[in-house]
């Protein structure tokens, strides 16, 4: 690519490095409940089923499912890539654990819903941004 | 149970000058409002013991706040006994929603509620703008909806609806030559009113040749910018009977949102907070929607009409589409007539007290052009989008 599309970042915290920084060993993580075993996210202190706080960092899968999509041909800034494309993906892990998030590797205007996505990460800075392609055919 | 909203009512209103770009003084704007919604009521600054607005003062999106609750105060010297002024409520009708439960709760007996903004103005010939992209090389996203948004290049409300209409589009058939409707609509109401923005005709045709903005949107899914204030007294229903106007009794309020405040995290992304502020004002009336003469509905982006117009039982949840297509349920004189100013889509963006203020004006007969026959009675009002939302039933005796 000729020039790399802008990115605004986010202010990495104690509470929120494992998701924002798991990407540098390859790894999508969340919070999980160790006794209940709800996923969350965003990052919590306590556990939004069981109101407990032990709670650990798990790695999921990967692998979601496209919910929702926009093309994005507004040209808020400068950009190489018009009209890019913005998803809502639910990870295979839980109902409803969801990210907003680009999906990228594939025309834009093939992303649709029910699409299946693997996640990847673009590093910037200090952080790497979970961003998802589809499935090659035959993959689940 | 009371339903304690019905021990208010709203006896007066006012609006500034509204253009695109006026450059004018953005608390001269507001204090015009404030003193003709004042003068409308009957009353003087004197007579005024609450005050409230949304969001208050604060910073954000350029243009997008004109005063918030310490300039009005101190300018008309109000003496106040209750006051709030934020932006973490059910939607910009939120702060009239909090000014019926105070004077119905007895701490103020005639609440100011104001809605300003200078948009136009202040993001000039540029453009509209994204959130966050003017932050300097050095600025983090952070809060739950910039923090997991803005590093995703969803700059802007316009990408977060847009994944919502998707889905309706999805699960329910909805087009874009149905979503049109709800432009359409509002610019043919905007001809009759002289303070709309665009009041020149657009077709069908204007509208799928028109840019994209965000699928399916196109530019004319957007509301407009401008500049504006909009003000309203809401009166104790005791003290009301003896001012200036027939007072306009608020029958049902609805604040509630039961799904996660969250653009992306909300359970059902075809409807979010319309669907729960909606259910709780039913629960709060024995009127239904078949009463309801005229519906003013936020209208920021077009498909958030749609929502609110199944949220609130127009029509069944994901009919919106063929409900609203050709535009014959939808008009003046049709079913049930929506956003006959023009909304914010031809009308301006002024954000949320526009509906309620219409509301008003049909309920008191005096839309001219665009005035819905039959005499209304009963008007529902709603603002907000996504996971913020509220609404109000209000109704003339």
């Amino acid at each position: 690519m000729a020039e790399t599309p802008f990115r605004v970042l986010p202010r990495v915290t104690a509470g929120n490095e494992h998701f924002w920084r798991g990407g540098a060993d390859g790894r999508l993580q969340f919070q999980r409940c160790k006794p209940c075993g709800t996923w969350i996210h965003p990052p919590s202190p306590v556990c939004p089923t069981c109101y407990r706080k032990e709670i650990e960092i798990a790695a999921a899968s990967g692998l979601a499912t496209v919910v929702t999509f926009t093309l994005n041909h507004q040209p808020w800034v400068p950009a190489p890539d018009h009209p890019y494309a913005i998803a809502i993906v639910e990870l295979d892990e839980q109902r409803g654990l969801r990210l907003m998030t680009n999906v990228v590797h594939c025309a834009a205007e093939d992303v649709d819903i029910g699409m299946r996505v693997r996640v990847v990460f673009e590093q910037r800075e200090d952080v790497w941004i979970p961003l998802f392609e589809p499935l090659a055919g035959g993959e689940a | 149970m009371e339903i304690l909203e019905r021990r208010a009512a709203i006896t007066g209103i006012g609006q500034s000058a509204i253009g695109r770009r006026l450059g004018r003084d953005p608390l001269e704007l507001t204090l015009d409002a404030c003193l003709a919604a004042i003068a409308d009521a009957g009353l003087t600054p004197r007579d005024i013991d609450g005050l409230a607005t949304y969001p208050g003062a604060m910073g954000g999106a350029p243009g997008f706040t004109g005063a918030g609750i310490t300039d009005v105060h101190d300018a008309l010297r109000l003496e106040l006994n209750w006051y709030t002024g934020g932006i973490e409520l059910p939607g910009q009708l939120g702060s009239v929603i909090d000014a019926c439960a105070a004077v119905a709760t007895g701490l103020a007996t005639h609440v100011l509620c104001f809605r300003s903004v200078w948009e136009g103005t202040a993001q000039g010939k540029g453009g509209r703008q994204g959130i966050g992209i003017t932050g300097g090389s050095g600025f983090r996203a952070s809060g739950s909806t910039m923090e997991y948004t803005l590093p995703f290049r969803a700059y802007s409300a316009a990408n977060w609806i847009a994944l919502n209409a998707q889905r309706h589009f999805h699960e329910y058939g909805t087009t874009r030559e149905q979503l049109a409707w709800i432009a359409l609509n509002a610019r043919r109401n905007a001809a009759g009113n002289p303070n709309a923005i665009y009041r020149d005709p657009m077709t069908q045709g204007d509208y799928l040749a028109a840019r994209m903005v965000s699928t399916p949107f196109c530019l004319y899914d957007c509301d407009v910018p401008c500049d504006g204030a909009t003000a309203m007294i809401v009166s104790h229903i005791d003290r009301a009977g003896d001012l200036r106007r027939p007072p306009l009794r608020v029958e049902a309020v609805g604040s509630a949102l039961r799904g996660r405040p969250s653009w992306d995290q909300f359970d059902d992304l075809t409807t979010m907070a319309a669907r729960d502020a909606a259910r709780m004002l039913w629960e709060r009336t024995d009127l239904v929607p078949g009463d309801v003469d005229v519906a003013e509905l936020y209208d920021g982006f077009s498909f958030i009409a749609l929502t609110w117009l199944e949220a609130l039982g127009f029509c069944g949840k994901g009919e919106g589409g063929p409900f609203i297509d050709g535009g014959t349920r939808i008009a003046r004189d049709g079913e049930i007539p929506l956003n006959t100013n023009g909304g914010q889509l031809s009308g301006g963006r002024l954000h949320g007290y526009g509906f309620l203020h219409e509301a008003c004006v049909q309920l008191w007969g005096e839309g001219g052009a665009r005035q819905v026959p039959g005499d209304p009675r009963v008007a529902v009002a709603a603002a907000g989008g996504g996971p913020i939302g509220g609404c109000l039933l209000i109704t003339r005796a």
